[in-house]
């Protein structure tokens, strides 16, 4: 239950519920795609730093792509911070060659107020960075990467964000506005992008992972994975787990006193428990015939450890698209 | 816990039953960034309130399913509804709510306008994207509702305490910034600017001032401007500035009869957004009640890593496999342990005078006011 066969994708859009772990799995996937002399960037949108966060570097500013590594399989990461500010003075400057007005207008705030007043602006502002970074491959630019992983809104923002399209439709009838929505859409409707969601094992982030999914389905993006993410794992055999739920798992530890013994079974019966309820939800997503892979939990996962287990999960996972 | 592990020792412990005790508090609000248990939070306190006997309503955003249920409010209709079924004692009650932004919007609209300016303003296309689907709508709606329970519960007597859950926005800070934001950019000097360029400190650059409007009209379309404007007219006459109004609903978060929950899961990137949003109370001073950590791992089995791993090296691999891969995933939970208390020692570290109770892992999905009960045991436990 991996990924289809098909063409590797140039744009990976990485969505999910708050608090699963996108950012680390866009990052991990990042550092999986970029195998022996392949180029990726990883992007994020108006975000407080959540990749120099994770990588505990300094913030990514201005817009600028930054490199970040380079990945033990040879390859290069880089990085960008997309800011909704910047994408309009370098959208006004390519179009209007405004200036220094441009840059007044930001000073009196308008800038501001144009993106919050018309949110499908700022989503255009945004996602066509992106749209720019991605399409210099099929345009064959030198500075072009073999693939750009997306760090995108979470799961309740994904379908406005990436529709743009859709989104600035009463905005702007003509002009370079709607050009530019158009082929923004156009690109990420595309054979060459996947959006993937990540989830955890839980009731709510499986239920809007479902919803996510039929949303992007209905709109006509193409699903790519659904990363179920910090699953735990167990050695034990399902007729073991069915006897740790019940505290009934025979166990002689020797010294272990009553008190001990009753207190690793109590522990051991929450941890089968919570298997249970984590293989009903995946499950759900089963009975959907989604695109799974499971990224395991690991205990001591911190900072750039994570990154690389994710990585290597990925990487196995979605072989296609690392070795294409 | 164990000897390997630093206990956040410098904190004090936030003491949930003394908070819920204190009639002079009237507001609690749970803010932390998405994913923390903010809602779960939110309704176990305000059922231990109940059934310690406070009037209690609990205002929620979007709670998962199961606990709606459990509530008894998977209906969204902006209005209070008894909880049945609680241990309720000396005059104890239980409301719940599920917020609707836009219902709320259109109340405070209708409320105050006359039937004629109510229906102009309902159906400006401007007021339309800006009750459904602006950023920031939600928080300021949230912020409203409260008000107008507060006024409702002053005039009828039935609540003495509102809990409210927070919208699930990225930041915690959303929820104090979006009101000031959103006012400043109806209120602001820039739609003056922008509706009469002539006037004004823009007039002095003459020429680029017009290009600008120009592109103005252009990437956000005319239309967009005259709805914005017809709107902001209509509005401010009736409410006198929708800053003023803001601004006052934030203040009245001030006092002291309101107090905030900071909720965090022990994860880095929630303690970073637990770590602003205090920082940023502190700095404003707005009342901090504390911090609750949810879904913290632990153990009752007192054996460290080190000590854990000596026994599982003298096990044999084929005659005590059973005991050999249970004491192994009891390594794993320990190691997971140290993991979350270095992180949690290192943020109460930076905020030593912030009360800090931490909540345990429970094993099972809250789904009915019974969990939801021992959710609130433990919130309130002695650690």
């Amino acid at each position: 239950m991996t990924e289809a066969d098909g063409p590797a994708h140039l744009l990976h859009v990485v969505t999910g519920k708050g608090g699963t772990g996108k950012t680390t799995v866009a990052a991990g996937l990042a550092w999986a795609l970029a195998t022996e002399g392949r180029r990726v960037l990883l992007c994020e949108v108006e975000q407080r730093h959540g990749i120099s966060e994770l990588l505990q570097i300094e913030p990514l500013t201005k817009s600028q792509e930054r490199k970040l590594d380079r990945t033990a399989a040879g390859g290069h990461v880089f990085g960008l911070s997309i800011n909704a500010e910047d994408a309009l003075m370098e959208y006004l400057e390519t179009f209007y060659h405004l200036g220094l007005a441009g840059r007044a207008m930001d000073r009196f705030g308008f800038v501001d107020f144009a993106t919050s007043i018309a949110p499908g602006l700022k989503d255009i502002l945004l996602t066509g960075k992106v749209y720019e970074a991605a399409r210099r491959k099929l345009k064959g630019m030198r500075n072009a990467y073999d693939a750009v992983v997306l760090d995108a809104p979470p799961t309740g923002r994904i379908i406005p964000f990436l529709n743009v399209a859709d989104a600035v439709s009463d905005l702007a009838k003509v002009g370079p506005i709607r050009r530019q929505a158009d082929s923004i859409t156009a690109v990420f409707k595309s054979r060459h992008t996947v959006v993937h969601v990540v989830t955890l094992l839980e009731d709510m982030p499986v239920t809007e992972t479902l919803e996510a999914v039929a949303d992007l389905r209905k709109t006509g993006f193409a699903l790519g994975s659904v990363v179920c993410n910090r699953v735990t794992r167990t050695p034990f055999t399902d007729a073991e787990l069915e006897l740790a739920v019940k505290q009934e798992l025979p166990l002689n530890v020797p010294g272990f006193t009553d008190e001990q013994t009753a207190g690793v079974k109590y522990e051991l019966a929450g941890e089968a428990n919570q298997i249970k309820d984590e293989r009903l939800c995946r499950q759900q997503l089963v009975d959907h015939e989604l695109p799974l892979v499971d990224i395991p939990e690991i205990a001591a996962g911190i900072d750039h450890t994570t990154i690389n287990h994710v990585a290597r999960v990925l990487a196995k996972a979605l072989a296609q698209e690392v070795n294409p | 816990m164990t000897d390997q592990t630093d206990s956040p020792a410098r904190s004090t412990r936030l003491d949930i039953d003394r908070l819920l005790a204190d009639t002079s508090i009237q507001v609690i609000l749970c803010c932390g960034s998405g994913g923390v248990g903010k809602t779960t939070t939110s309704a176990a306190l305000a059922l231990r309130a109940a059934e310690q006997g406070r009037k209690v309503v609990v205002l929620t955003i979007d709670p998962a399913r199961r606990l709606a249920q459990s509530l008894g409010v998977e209906h969204l209709d902006n209005t209070p509804q008894a909880v049945t079924r609680i241990e309720a004692a000396n005059g104890g009650s239980l409301d719940a709510m599920m917020l609707d932004m836009k219902r709320t919007f259109d109340d405070v609209v209708s409320s105050h306008a006359t039937p004629e300016n109510a229906q102009q303003i309902l159906q400006n296309q401007f007021y339309q994207a800006l009750s459904t689907s602006f950023s920031g709508t939600q928080e300021y709606m949230a912020m409203e509702r409260v008000g107008q329970l507060r006024k409702q519960a002053e005039e009828t007597g039935r609540w003495d305490l509102i809990i409210v859950d927070t919208p699930p926005s990225r930041s915690a800070l959303d929820f104090l910034d979006a009101p000031e934001h959103l006012s400043s950019l109806l209120d602001g000097k820039v739609l003056r600017l922008l509706l009469t360029p002539t006037r004004g400190p823009m007039r002095l650059m003459g020429f680029g001032v017009k290009m600008m409007t120009d592109v103005m009209n252009k990437v956000l379309g005319s239309q967009l401007l005259t709805d914005v404007q017809t709107f902001v007219t209509a509005f401010e006459a009736l409410f006198g500035g929708f800053r003023e109004r803001a601004n006052k609903t934030l203040q009245a978060f001030s006092s002291a009869q309101t107090q905030f929950v900071v909720v965090s899961a022990p994860e880095r990137d929630s303690l970073r957004e637990a770590n602003y949003f205090i920082d940023r109370l502190l700095d404003t001073k707005m009342p901090l009640a504390g911090t609750v950590i949810n879904r913290v791992h632990g153990s009752r089995l007192d054996l460290s890593i080190s000590r854990t791993q000596v026994l599982i090296d003298e096990l044999d691999p084929e005659t005590q496999r059973v005991e050999r891969l249970t004491l192994g995933r009891h390594l794993n939970r320990m190691t997971i342990i140290e993991r979350e208390q270095r992180m949690i020692a290192s943020f109460a570290d930076r905020l030593p005078q912030v009360p800090l109770q931490q909540v345990p892992a429970l094993a099972t999905d809250v789904t009915d006011l019974t969990s939801l009960r021992l959710v609130g045991t433990l919130l309130a436990a002695q650690q």
